[in-house]
């Protein structure tokens, strides 16, 4: 018994599948993601490779399969390798990030067109949704812009990890990710509704509320600490108030 | 575009099981361990307990501290460098503020040290890959808070530490949950777009552990969402930022011990830079790429512990190393995405774990030590766990009931992360339950700080110039930490640092530039019999075929 360890994978004998690095032909073993295929391969990453899980946005990757004329997008750590691919990462896309102070912004699309005036050169090609591995309405999110609906636009581009792709493939060359990280922040600043409960929380702590009993509590023997810990109520699941 | 067809048919059969029994579990609660049990369930069966795993310490400030070996052997090991090479003479970045680590923490100290005064142009961030990328980026269902009526500072700080059981640093853990309000705060003032209700009320749910619905998320993308407002402000206040260039040593005042910068190694063009600075922050993130126990992980690339390594060098006192943090639930299967991470936000939200008959056998909300000791247990103890293709071992998360509680759609709205990976694999959670199996996800201990983020000596002294914050530093999270409780350390302490650093810098003057320290160690080492072949830091895991690597000529490097 090895707990944890992936048991049997060695000995299995594996079925290779032909990829295309950048044009060169490497044998891997099928079943692999792209970036686990390109380590076999012999690559060792320092760019292209960031989270391995999704989230980051590092591993971008474009690749064709075979002469199928369509040009594919997926993120190497969470695509699976295909015989016949032909494979390129674009682990950078230039684009220096505006600077703003968003404190003194206002919320509104003529704040992100003056930060970002190529926004309104959308042509509603629809290339960038097409080329989005996140399966996001990349356009629809701009359009939004255009229209006013920063709450929208905020919303439909939430899961961005900004690869960069679609800012790689737009023809109006708008930069998705930097306007998108925008629109959220004036929309988790200033249209979203503020938690009252929470800045009731900071006041009372700011007021010294609970910082008699918490003093008390650090200097608590273990065994006081472990009774109210085993005898503390437990609040139930509830069922999410939207 | 979905990538493989889902589960093969004899998993899909085993599923079957799992929804005959849905209907009962669904109004079934499974009862909690008491206390002797769960100290029995983790001494036969987490990872951390299995004395073959791990050893004492040989050498340095926190000699005899017993650590898995996949620690002691970086930390028992000599410098890539040797000191007389390195040209100290010439300063390349000469700064008030080196923060080291492009993560939460390293962005959360690098805003206020800004905030508190310093000039932008006199901090620096030096990050081994791009600046984010972190387990930050990766963190999923929440950051913990106690701002409801119903919740409190207090109960927080009871639960943090029952969760650590008992080993945590009391003042590290009022700090946290003392300041967690006015860090939700200043998050959603900086922007961040949490999960609200129609009144502006957070949506909270509750994490395993916890007695209260306190975790504030952003669907399951809360560590993005953080990490990317954190770098928009940072950028915004144009702090700057050296990425591909990982810090391989510090480097001390030989008159004070004091921290005085750092050798940084350009990866691209293997040139060495040194900086120089008044205070240095570590915020260099913890360990799961050393796959300690041979667990696969769900951590970021770079998560190589080299800040504890650095930091042990300078003579920093570490604790709580022994206790690794093994997440319940991480992908079993597919094999693609074996180890990744499947939120616990899917049981805040319901989901049950169930074993090979469709029977639960562990209450879903347990601390996470606890709930990853059963899931092991069933696997191997009671050999109740459903075996994949390539011959690993799960239990089934019944992810399906999150949508038979709170309604239909509700999987693609809070948990669009998990909803995301499992389609491109052809499995539908919100219909099919998902295969999960503990994996490497968290260093509860590390280097040892203080209230004020300062780095303490082996008597317990802060160490001159140095702070930390995030997950290098042990002592918030005892021997577990809690779900939703890693995303408010990286900014509680992150903050507190910057803060204290800047404080510090007010009042000092640059000092001189040494690797005295690295000399002092090396002795240690040979002294100690340590094989000189041993090396760190890590800075990058190896993953590249042995076939490759065994015919491999090191020419030149590229």
């Amino acid at each position: 018994m090895s707990i944890g360890k992936v048991e049997g994978k060695e000995e299995k004998k594996m079925k290779m599948v032909r990829i295309y690095i950048m044009g060169k032909m490497y044998e891997v073993p099928e079943g692999l993601t792209i970036m686990k295929a390109m380590e076999y391969a012999g690559y060792r990453f320092i760019r292209g490779c960031g989270c391995r899980g999704g989230f980051c946005g590092a591993c971008a990757t474009v690749y064709r399969i075979g002469n199928d004329y369509k040009l594919y997008t997926g993120l190497a750590c969470q695509t699976t390798v295909q015989d016949g691919m032909y494979l390129v990462q674009i682990p950078f896309v230039p684009a220096e990030k505006p600077r703003y102070d968003i404190d003194k912004l206002r919320p509104t699309a003529s704040t992100v067109i003056s930060i970002f005036p190529e926004v309104t050169r959308c042509v509603a090609c629809n290339t960038c949704t097409k080329s989005c591995p996140q399966d996001i309405e990349v356009m629809d999110a701009i359009q939004a812009i255009i229209r006013g609906d920063l709450i929208k636009a905020a919303e439909l581009s939430f899961d961005c990890i900004a690869c960069g792709i679609c800012s790689m493939r737009c023809p109006a060359e708008i930069v998705h990710y930097h306007v998108f990280q925008l629109v959220r922040r004036l929309y988790g600043k200033y249209l979203a509704k503020k938690a009252k409960h929470l800045e009731q929380r900071v006041n009372e702590i700011l007021q010294g509320k609970y910082a008699e009993e918490l003093e008390k509590l650090t200097k608590m023997s273990i065994e006081e600490l472990k009774k109210l810990y085993e005898t503390r109520e437990i609040e139930k699941v509830e069922v999410i108030k939207r | 575009m979905s990538q493989v067809a889902g589960y093969p048919d004899y998993m899909k059969k085993l599923i079957e099981k799992v929804e005959e029994t849905r209907d009962r579990r669904l109004r079934e609660e499974y009862r909690r361990v008491t206390p002797e049990e769960k100290e029995e369930l983790l001494r036969k069966w987490h990872p951390d307990y299995r004395p073959e795993g791990k050893r004492p310490l040989k050498v340095g400030p926190s000699k005899g501290l017993i650590v898995p070996h996949e620690v002691a052997n970086l930390i028992e090991a000599y410098p890539l460098i040797d000191p007389r090479q390195i040209d100290l003479s010439r300063v390349d970045y000469d700064v008030d503020i080196l923060i080291i680590g492009g993560g939460g923490a390293g962005a959360s100290a690098a805003i206020w040290a800004n905030i508190s005064g310093i000039p932008a142009d006199r901090i620096m961030i030096a990050t081994k890959l791009r600046f984010g990328d972190a387990n930050t980026k990766m963190a999923q269902g929440g950051i913990q808070a106690a701002d409801r009526p119903e919740d409190s500072p207090i109960l927080h700080f009871i639960d943090v530490m029952g969760g650590g059981h008992f080993a945590n640093k009391p003042e590290l853990v009022r700090r946290l949950v003392e300041d967690a309000p006015f860090i939700i705060k200043w998050l959603e003032d900086l922007g961040v777009m949490f999960d609200k209700d129609a009144e502006g009320n957070m949506i909270e749910v509750t994490g395993g552990g916890a007695c209260r619905r306190r975790l504030h998320a952003c669907k399951d993308y809360t560590g993005l969402e953080i990490m990317r407002v954190l770098m928009d402000e940072t950028l915004n206040r144009g702090i700057q930022i050296l990425e591909f260039s990982p810090a391989i040593e510090l480097l001390t005042d030989p008159d004070t011990g004091a921290v005085t910068g750092a050798v940084l190694w350009n990866l691209e063009t293997k040139e060495y830079y040194i900086a120089r600075a008044k205070a240095v922050v570590l915020a260099t993130g913890g360990y799961g790429r050393l796959h300690i126990q041979g667990f696969p992980t769900t951590n970021h690339y770079g998560a190589t512990m080299d800040g504890v390594v650095m930091a042990y060098r300078v003579g920093a006192r570490l604790r709580d190393l022994d206790a690794t943090q093994y997440h319940p639930t991480g992908a079993a299967y597919p094999e693609q995405i074996v180890g990744l991470l499947v939120t616990e936000k899917c049981r805040s939200l319901g989901a049950q774990l169930v074993n090979i008959d469709g029977e639960q056998f562990i209450y879903p909300l347990e601390p996470r030590d606890v709930v990853a000791s059963a899931i092991i247990r069933e696997c191997y103890g009671r050999n109740k766990g459903i075996i994949t293709p390539t011959g690993m071992r799960g239990v089934w998360l019944d992810t399906p009931m999150i949508e038979e509680i709170h309604g239909k759609g509700t999987i693609q709205r809070y948990l669009s992360a998990v909803h995301r990976m499992f389609n491109r694999f052809g499995i539908d959670p919100t219909k099919e339950p998902v295969l999960v199996f503990p994996t490497l996800h968290y260093m509860n201990g590390g280097v040892e700080i203080n209230v004020k983020a300062q780095v303490l000596n082996g008597k317990g002294e802060p160490i001159p110039g140095f702070f930390a914050a995030g997950e290098v530093c042990g002592g918030v999270h005892g021997k577990n930490r809690l779900m939703g409780n890693s995303l408010l350390e990286i900014t509680v302490f992150g903050r507190i640092a910057g803060m204290s650093a800047a404080e510090h810098v007010k009042n000092s003057n640059p000092g001189k530039l040494s690797l005295v320290h690295v000399e002092r160690y090396v002795e240690m080492l040979k002294e100690a019999g340590i094989p000189p072949k041993r090396k760190a830091p890590m800075i990058l895991p190896e993953y590249r075929g042995e076939k490759v690597l065994s015919r491999a000529l090191p020419l030149f490097t590229l």
